[in-house]
């Protein structure tokens, strides 16, 4: 695989040496000259370039045209939101990646087509939640952008919820509840399954109606 | 019409005081205080500080009620985004972005924007200008010389 990193901050550096491990062809680029020097014995120079990503002569000159993911991780959304968006529009890049600094950008990233973000105050702020907030409900993934929820509802006997048949309760909408964990054993979830204290509970569910699904399963 | 114009430098002033003399109303968003020196005094512009990135500040500019967004700081991407933030974050109907780089400004007007391009508008002139020929619609003005292309 071809992979053009734009960005040589922590992020991009770190992103380079493992895609190296991994065996993939890398070549990452950055736009500050002066840092290119250190840049290159830590990666290799025929890995690394001096440029900015947002310049089509660079761009051409690192090979776009036949890079099969470019990812664009500087400190500036501006700047990775038009990598990505001139990877796609000239050189029909399949896949691109962005990272977005500020979590109020992403719904943009989104609308505009960039396949795939990452925000790190996000990533941390989930982290946190899981681990911080006593709360029953904890997101474990996302689909279709950042749209629905994968979380997961860890039952105790003082849920609202515990006791009842799955057929009985009433999810908001859109909601599933597609598998559980009981004594260690996984379970897929039916109408007649009666949820019990001690289950944890896979479930999607649309982003806007995890709050109806979270007061479903509240603690009494 | 209610005008927002994002970034207040040489481009962004003179268009703002020129549409104000006009009769229109317009906002400006900076975010740089000592920039709005170049307005003069009594200039009649609305001014918010802050980013036209920030959809709070664009709010509090009246982005919602706006007819036209011009972004016109001296970033091609801060304005490429900025666009496209009023673009699909608000649907303002009219659009205009300053993008310095003829090839970038290339790639947008692909996706259906509006962009000026200084440097190829500036030679256009200076060639009209030299060989007597009238000016033309600004389309005539942002092709890019052959030689130049990738």
């Amino acid at each position: 695989m071809y992979a053009i990193v734009v960005g040589g901050g922590n992020v991009g550096i770190q992103l380079a040496k493992r895609l190296l491990q991994r065996g993939d062809e890398v070549l990452l680029l950055e736009k500050d000259g002066g840092s290119v020097g250190r840049l290159s014995s830590m990666l290799g120079a025929e890995n690394v370039m001096a440029g900015d990503g947002c310049e089509m002569a660079v761009q051409k000159r690192a090979g776009f045209g036949r890079a099969d993911v470019v990812i664009a991780v500087t400190g500036e959304d501006e700047d990775n939101l038009v990598v990505c968006q001139m990877a796609k529009v000239v050189w029909d890049v399949d896949r691109v990646l962005a990272r977005v600094n500020d979590p109020d950008h992403e719904p943009l990233f989104a609308q505009v087509g960039i396949d795939n973000t990452v925000s790190a105050t996000g990533i941390i702020f989930s982290l946190l939640e899981q681990q911080v907030t006593p709360d029953v409900m904890l997101p474990v993934g996302a689909l279709a952008r950042g749209q629905i929820e994968v979380v997961e509802v860890k039952l105790s006997n003082r849920s609202l919820a515990a006791g009842q048949r799955v057929r009985d309760l009433v999810l908001p909408p859109q909601t599933n509840l597609v598998w559980l964990l009981r004594d260690s054993q996984g379970l897929m979830v039916q109408g007649d399954t009666i949820l019990t204290p001690g289950d944890t509970v896979v479930a999607l569910v649309p982003r806007d109606n995890s709050e109806a699904l979270r007061k479903l399963f509240a603690e009494r | 019409m209610k005008v927002l114009i994002f970034g207040c430098g040489r481009t962004g002033s003179t268009l703002a005081l020129e549409l104000v003399r006009r009769g229109h109303e317009v906002t400006l968003i900076e975010q740089n205080p000592s920039a709005l020196i170049r307005l003069g005094e009594n200039h009649g512009c609305n001014v918010v500080l802050g980013s036209g990135l920030e959809e709070d500040t664009l709010e509090r500019a009246g982005i919602r009620e706006a007819d036209v967004f011009f972004a016109a700081t001296r970033g091609d991407n801060s304005n490429l985004m900025a666009a496209q933030v009023a673009r699909f974050r608000f649907q303002v109907p009219r659009i205009c972005i300053k993008c310095a780089d003829p090839l970038r400004a290339e790639a947008y007007r692909r996706l259906g924007y509006v962009c000026i391009t200084p440097s190829l508008l500036t030679a256009g002139l200076m060639r009209d200008w030299l060989l007597g020929e009238p000016s033309q619609p600004i389309d005539a003005y942002n092709v890019l010389p052959d030689a130049l292309k990738i």
